[in-house]
């Protein structure tokens, strides 16, 4: 999986310039999810993106989770899914639903 | 994630070792196995998820684990230092793969033609054996010379590699496939070959046919039916 390593040396450099960095791991799916488990996604405190969970539908909703970690330090485990209506909202649309855990880079 | 866990994340990378990285869901707790001793069955997942390449959850006393595999990466070896060679090699760099490039012959193998990539210009079944392929290798043979080809071909038959192939037409390959039988392959042996190399999009340029090699490639890794070809009626 070496597009999920490379995501977390472009969180590392972030992290190293002094920016605040969250990083969101998918991990688990059910039905047709674009991004299989352990795909990963990092956020920096400015917004910047690295990395994906999925085909860019949850993104902005697991960035928005990414930054409340960052400011509190308290990992999340996050549900999407057809049946959950935030994730409906956010655009879910493919049918799937996954796990996505977001934790501080510290 | 600690500044310690992501150090020895990324040192086990620069030593090309896999590892899998074990989180606690419920706290972020983290281990890296085998670095840590850790719970029986987490180990066993663990080395579960780093021999299948695919993470895996676990629920251990009640606690939710996520098991996720960091394998070195997949490696390709591209013999033959020709045009299609430049095509394949930043296409499969961006795929993630590790590629060195084995020509013998020192005009093609040059660093201006190759950039920043790994050149071997050792005679090609040395070259192959001492890269030592294994079940994460892929390799590819270029050259269209059955000298630099067929003692690569030979040294990638003995390894474990995940994928061989070999540019050439039907007949070129017909010629190659009477030469591995004098030498004494078999034939199961000889049929792990992809030849000729790709996957047939009717590819014509150099990057077109890098392309349909690295599709082929990809294919055959994730068990995907078009890799599969009937035996070449020669």
């Amino acid at each position: 999986m070496s597009d999920s390593e490379d995501v977390l040396a472009t969180a590392a450099a972030w992290r190293a310039a002094g920016e605040p960095v969250a990083i969101a791991t998918v991990v688990e799916t059910w039905g047709s999810s674009p991004r299989p488990a352990g795909s990963r996604l990092a956020v920096s405190a400015s917004g910047r993106l690295a990395g994906s969970v999925s085909g860019g539908c949850i993104e902005g909703a697991v960035a928005d989770a990414a930054k409340q970690t960052m400011t509190s330090g308290t990992p999340q485990l996050l549900d999407f899914g057809i049946s959950d209506e935030r994730a409906w909202e956010v655009g879910l649309a493919c049918g799937g639903k996954l796990k996505v855990f977001v934790e501080k880079l510290s | 994630m600690t500044p310690e866990v992501l150090a020895a994340l990324e040192a086990a990378k620069a030593a090309k070792r896999p590892v899998a990285l074990l989180t606690r869901l419920s706290d972020g707790a983290q281990h890296l196995w085998p670095d840590t001793e850790v719970a029986p069955p987490l180990a066993e997942a663990a080395a579960k998820a780093l021999a299948e390449d695919a993470a895996a959850n676990l629920t251990l006393d009640g606690q939710a684990w996520f098991i996720h595999p960091h394998n070195p990466a997949l490696r390709l070896i591209v013999v033959g230092a020709v045009h299609i060679a430049q095509a394949l090699v930043p296409m499969a760099l961006a795929a993630g793969y590790a590629v060195t490039v084995v020509d013998p012959r020192r005009a093609w193998a040059t660093a201006e033609r190759f950039p920043g990539i790994t050149l071997i210009h050792e005679w090609t079944d040395d070259a192959v054996a001492a890269l030592a392929p294994d079940a994460r290798t892929a390799v590819v043979t270029l050259t269209h010379d059955p000298k630099l080809d067929d003692p690569a071909l030979e040294a990638a038959l003995t390894s474990d590699c995940f994928y061989i192939g070999a540019l050439g037409s039907r007949r070129t390959h017909a010629k190659r496939v009477a030469r591995l039988t004098e030498a004494g392959h078999s034939a199961e042996a000889i049929a792990r070959i992809h030849a000729p190399v790709g996957l047939n999009i009717e590819a014509v340029t150099a990057p077109e046919i890098a392309l349909s090699i690295l599709a082929e490639v990809v294919a055959t890794r994730r068990g995907a039916a078009l890799a599969r070809r009937p035996a070449l009626a020669a």
